[in-house]
Parts: C-alpha cells; sequence; structure tokens
C-alpha cells in the first residue's frame, strides 16, 4: 500500500469516537497549557505518563501529540496579550505580537497566528506523513554504530550547538547522562549507583525529573524574583480577523515560516525556538516595511508562528522514524510509546501500521480542533491569563505532585523530586539549559546499548564506529556542530546563538 | 563584559562551587565504574565503562567551569528572595514527609496554601479551602475514576471509604 493509502486508512483509525475525543482532549489540554505561564508541553506529557499507563495507546499518543500541538497554538496567546511567552517556542513572537496589542491591533495578530499554526501544521504534518516511509527505508540500513553516532548528535545539537555556552550545555547533558546510568544496567543485570537503596535500581522516573525542573525548579525559581511586577494582560480590541492587507502580507511568511520550520524539526539541529528565531529574522530582512519591525509587523508574527508548528511536526519525523527525540518533548513522548512497550522506529512502521499512521492522521484532525479552539474561541483562552499567579502555581504544583505519586509514590521518589527541583532551580538561576538533562535521561540509556552492541558486533574494536561512512559523516556533523559555535562565540558571535539557545520544550 | 556591581566581581565565586560539586558527581562515577564487577563480554566494554566514562567527562567539565569563573566575572543575576522560596521547599517538604499519613487530600491542601503564599497569597482560610476543594477533585477524578493509586489517609477513609 502507498502513503495515500496508509494515510486513508489512518484517518479511518482517527475518525473512531474514542480517538476523537483523544485527540479533543489533547489539544484543549495543549492549548491549555500553552496559554498559561509557567508550564508547556514537556511537563503536561510527563504529568500523564502515569495517568495513561492503563489506557489505550493509540488514543494516548494521540493525546501526546495533541498537547504537543496545541502548546504551540496557545503559546502565541500569551505573547500577544501578556508579553511573557507562554512556552519556549513563542518567545519571539511576543517582540511583535505585544506591540501589535498594545496598538489595538491584537485581534489581527492573534488571527494571524492561529492561520499561520494551521496552514504550516497542515502542510508539515503531510510532509511528515510523505517523508517518514522514505526515511524509514533509510533507517533500515542502520546498525547499532549508526544509531550511536546519531544520537551523539542529537546530544551535541541538543546542549552544544546553541544557548550562550557550550560548556553549560555540556554539563546539563553529562547530568542527564549520569542520572540515566542510576539503576539495572539493560545488558548485564548489574546494579549502578544504587548503592543498595532499593527504590532507586528502577533508576530515575521521567516524570519525577521533568516535573522537578519544568514545575518544581520554574516556581521556584519564579516565586525567588519576588511578587510579580505586573504585565497587564491586554484586552482583545476588535474581532479576531484578519483584514485584505493582513492576509497578503501573513501568507507568505506562513510559508516561508513552514519551510524554515519543518527541516528544522526534523533534522536532530534543535527544536521550535530555533525555527521560530530564523523565521523572524528571514521575515526582517524580506519585509517591505521595515520600519515596522519592532513596532507591530504582521510577518514577525505570521512566520514565526507557522515555523514553530511547522517544526513541531518535523520533530515527530525522528521521532517516529527512528525513536530519536531532539526536543524535551518529543523525548517525553518517547518515554510514552516505552510506557506501552513500543518502540519507535522503522519497525514500527511494520508491526503496528494502524498505530503510526492512525497518529499522524489524528494530527490533521487536531489541527482543524485547534482553528475552531482558538479563533471563535479565543476569548475563553483569555480567561485563563487572569488566574491569579498565587492560585495558579500552587494548582500546578499539586498536578505536578501528582505525577510523581501516580508513578510511584515511595517517600524516596518524592525526596528525588524535591532535589532535583532544587537543582531545576540553581540552574535556571546560573544559566544552565533545562531540557538537555531530560534529554540526557531519556536518551542515554539507548545511547550506551547501542554503543556497547555496536563493540560486541566488532568483538571490541572500537574503529568499527567510524568505519561506516554514515556513522562517520554523522560523527563529523557531531563535531562540527560542537566546535563551530565554539569559535563562534570566541569570535563575538555568539550573541546569534544564545538568543535561540532557550530550548525547553 | 565590564564588570557590573557586586555580582561582577571577578572571579566568579559562583562557578567554584559548581565546578567542585561537578568533580564530586564525576569522581563518584569514576569510583562507582571501578567499584562494580565489570563484566566485558565480547564487546571489551562493560557496565562500569559508561560510568566511568561519563564520570571524567564530569570531572574535566567540573575543571573547565572553575577555569572559566577564574577567567570571566560572572554575569549580573537577580536578587533572589529567601522568603518565598522557604515557604516553597517547606511545603514540599512537610508534604513528602507527612503524605502517607494524612492522604493525598490534607498533603495538596498543605502543599497548595505554602505555594500560594510563597507567591504572596496572604488570605490563608480562602487558599485552604481551595487546597482542599482541589486535592478531593483530583483524588475523584484520578484515584476513583481513573483508577491511579494515590496515598489515601483519614479523610479519603471517611468520603471514599478506602
Amino acid at each position: 500500500m502507498d502513503t495515500f493509502g496508509f494515510l486513508m486508512q489512518g484517518l479511518a483509525t482517527a475518525f473512531e469516537p474514542m480517538m476523537l475525543l483523544y485527540a479533543l482532549i489533547g489539544v484543549v489540554l495543549g492549548t491549555a497549557v500553552g496559554v498559561l505561564p509557567g508550564i508547556g508541553p514537556a511537563l503536561t506529557v510527563a504529568l500523564l505518563l502515569p495517568v495513561t499507563y492503563g489506557l489505550d495507546p493509540a488514543g494516548s499518543l494521540i493525546m501526546f501529540a495533541g498537547i504537543y500541538y496545541g502548546g504551540m497554538y496557545g503559546g502565541s496567546t500569551t505573547s500577544i496579550l501578556l508579553n511573557t511567552p507562554g512556552e519556549s517556542a513563542s518567545v519571539i513572537t511576543a517582540l511583535e505580537g505585544n506591540k501589535m496589542a498594545r496598538a489595538g491591533r491584537g485581534g489581527p495578530a492573534l488571527a494571524t497566528a492561529a492561520i499561520g499554526s494551521f496552514v504550516a501544521g497542515l502542510i508539515a504534518t503531510l510532509l511528515l506523513a510523505f517523508l517518514a516511509p522514505h526515511v524509514v527505508k533509510l533507517a533500515l540500513v542502520f546498525g547499532p554504530r549508526e544509531y550511536f553516532a546519531l544520537m551523539v548528535l542529537a546530544f551535541v545539537t541538543v546542549s552544544a550547538a546553541f544557548g550562550d555556552s557550550a560548556l553549560k550545555g555540556l554539563v546539563s547533558l553529562f547530568i542527564g547522562l549520569a542520572l540515566a546510568l542510576v539503576g539495572i544496567d539493560q545488558l548485564t543485570g548489574q546494579a549502578r549507583l544504587s548503592f543498595g537503596v532499593p527504590q532507586l535500581l528502577d533508576g530515575v522516573e521521567v516524570t519525577t525529573l521533568a516535573v522537578a525542573m519544568f514545575a518544581l525548579g520554574e516556581a521556584l525559581f519564579v516565586a525567588a524574583q519576588g511578587p510579580d511586577g505586573g504585565n497587564g494582560v491586554l484586552a482583545i480590541k476588535g474581532k479576531v480577523q484578519m483584514t485584505a492587507a493582513d492576509w497578503a502580507r501573513s501568507w507568505k511568511a506562513w510559508l516561508r515560516g513552514t519551510a524554515i520550520g519543518f527541516p528544522i524539526g526534523s533534522m536532530p539541529a534543535g527544536g521550535a525556538d530555533i525555527a521560530s528565531f530564523l523565521s523572524y529574522a528571514t521575515e526582517r530582512n524580506l519585509t517591505k516595511h521595515p520600519e515596522e519591525f519592532g513596532k507591530g509587523a504582521i510577518e514577525g508574527v505570521a512566520g514565526p508562528e507557522a515555523a514553530n508548528n511547522a517544526a513541531a511536526a518535523g520533530t515527530l519525523v525522528p521521532l517516529l522514524t527512528l525513536g530519536l527525540p531532539t526536543t524535551a518533548t518529543a523525548a517525553i513522548m518517547l518515554a510514552g510509546f516505552q510506557q506501552f512497550g513500543l518502540q519507535p522506529g522503522p519497525l514500527l512502521f511494520a508491526s503496528a501500521p494502524q498505530l503510526v499512521w492512525g497518529l499522524i492522521a489524528s494530527l490533521l484532525v487536531a489541527n482543524v480542533m485547534l482553528l475552531v479552539l482558538n479563533l471563535p474561541l479565543i476569548r475563553f483562552w483569555v480567561l485563563l491569563l487572569r488566574i491569579p499567579q498565587p492560585w495558579l502555581y500552587g494548582g500546578i504544583l499539586v498536578f505536578a505532585t501528582l505525577g510523581t505519586l501516580g508513578v510511584n509514590p515511595s517517600v524516596v521518589e518524592l525526596t528525588m523530586l524535591v532535589l532535583f527541583g532544587t537543582l531545576g532551580y540553581l540552574m535556571r538561576l546560573y544559566g544552565y539549559p533545562i531540557a538537555p538533562v531530560v534529554v540526557g535521561l531519556i536518551l542515554g540509556p539507548m545511547a550506551e546499548q547501542q554503543l556497547r552492541r555496536a563493540l560486541a558486533i566488532a568483538q571490541g574494536d572500537p574503529l568499527t564506529l567510524v568505519q561506516s561512512p554514515v556513522a562517520a559523516v554523522l560523527l563529523g556533523l557531531a563535531a562540527v556542530a560542537l566546535i563551530l559555535p565554539m569559535i563562534l562565540r570566541a569570535r563575538g558571535r555568539g550573541d546569534v546563538l544564545a538568543q535561540v539557545g532557550t530550548a525547553e520544550d | 563584559m565590564t564588570p557590573q556591581g557586586a555580582q561582577g566581581r571577578r572571579p566568579d565565586g559562583a562557578a567554584f562551587v559548581i565546578a567542585a560539586g561537578l568533580v564530586a558527581l564525576g569522581a563518584l562515577l569514576v569510583w562507582e565504574g571501578g567499584r562494580i564487577p565489570n563484566k566485558q563480554g565480547y564487546a571489551g566494554v562493560g557496565p562500569g565503562d559508561v560510568p566511568w566514562l561519563v564520570g571524567w567527562v564530569l570531572v574535566a567539565l567540573g575543571l573547565g567551569t572553575a577555569w572559566q569563573g577564574w577567567r570571566n566575572p560572572g554575569p549580573p543575576r537577580p536578587k533572589q528572595q529567601a522568603v518565598p522560596l522557604l515557604w516553597l521547599l517547606g511545603g514540599m517538604g512537610v508534604m513528602v514527609a507527612t503524605i502517607h499519613w494524612i492522604g493525598f487530600v490534607l498533603g495538596a491542601a498543605i502543599l497548595f496554601t505554602c505555594a500560594a503564599a510563597a507567591f504572596g497569597e496572604r488570605r490563608f482560610p480562602r487558599a485552604i479551602l481551595s487546597g482542599l476543594a482541589l486535592g478531593l477533585f483530583i483524588y475523584l477524578v484520578f484515584d476513583v475514576l481513573l483508577q491511579l493509586n494515590l496515598p489515601a489517609g483519614p479523610i479519603e477513609m471517611l468520603i471514599f471509604g478506602r
């Protein structure tokens, strides 16, 4: 069967009433966490891992993907109306979007963000559907050494390539890798770093780490800044729709944003944040109204919002076809697959085509749902921004502990939650990125297994790692991604890298 | 970079503390890597070798952090307020220590109240009542309906009989 046939079959799955319900729950939750500052899709998926344990795998994964897409939509609302990004990929949107809202053009800004997200999500999801089978064919020739090289590349791009310091990124990554070593070695059954504490034999739970780092660490950091100075929520003036001139200026920006976002998301080259930043820079260079940039140019909202949605879809390409997460959210979604005993990768397309294609088709459905949620119903989401800060964070923390209590209600696990939360706070305070810790924890054990398998196949000859052309090229790219930014920073060109290095979701 | 105020003094003291922590963590991993039986098998790499490697990289990163802290002044950091931090960590601590006795609902109420207090809420009766309501709601949805096993205490016994 060809891609089109699979996609039709997937749509049949996606239109089952239960699947529609899961998708709806996902996009509603996703929009909510996107709108609320302080929580993002990564945390939300992590919180839901224990809850979905007993539910239907396909439905749960559809819900997770809906949360990811929804987060990208919802984040723009907060950026535009509050000037505080609701999630990290919408940082750029705040630049022009908030200016537009201040000038009384909040309606068009929200509309171009929502429609741009829809256009980009639709195109990028179709690209995902038609690209994935080809990547799967490519992935079939991958052996352990190629997978190991691919993971090294992902490690480098997630930690060291962007952000203001390669050293800090690597520190975060290796803290994650160290935490990943806790527990029973998967190849020999040897207990490592458990120090005789039985609860540590299972290793560090993804949910606990994500909740601690994203929810508790963030809450501690925000609380320690003292009471909120108060960026008031701007009211939406006028209707949430665009004039003909707005359309004329937006549609090219949407398409360019999609063209930038999808490849960036699908390569192990960082996530939606970088895509939205590049799209903003592109729009700024190409615009016919340079005088408006910085004062509320609609292209500066349309492009980045399209780019971050396209990148979210792009991220699913390596996740589904190779089992390789390139963002924190994707890493936690991978943990979601593993929870159901599914290993994303070429085999999954053969062993569970209904699930994979149902998931991809559901994304198309979710996109339509999100357009409805974010255009006619936008005023409802704005109400969320009026929740007072103390109540918001109180609620976030209660839900956060619920996640850990759901996985493993032992005192050891809860103590880890508090300790990692403090670690997350200190890392924020001293400018260490959070995402590499989570990616290191989830990808670390897989990289170790692939490395040891590769070496076992070659009877312990380390040269085997560079003897296949694919592996050698991937490791070479990793070296470039590590060294090139260092040179740029040493030459004082690091500010660009620092600006795009806020990756958390 | 020009030194700014008290935080901009050189060298950066915080970097040395971080560096010490990284070296200590690295040393722990190297020690653990050497301690456990390293069945290398065909691979020539056993369960102890990866901790050993990660440990040495952490030591190296620690030394790098110290070197950077020595050469560059730390960036200016926003002043941190201790009281909200104590509220939050205290609330978490009390919740962790007591939740298996008092159950999820009361634990959630304690945590909610302390977290709200950390963000400036001073109307405690309202916060406590909201925390209780939220805890009850979550217990009802996740334990009773979704069958997630949450710690039960006197309140849960009384209302849900389990």
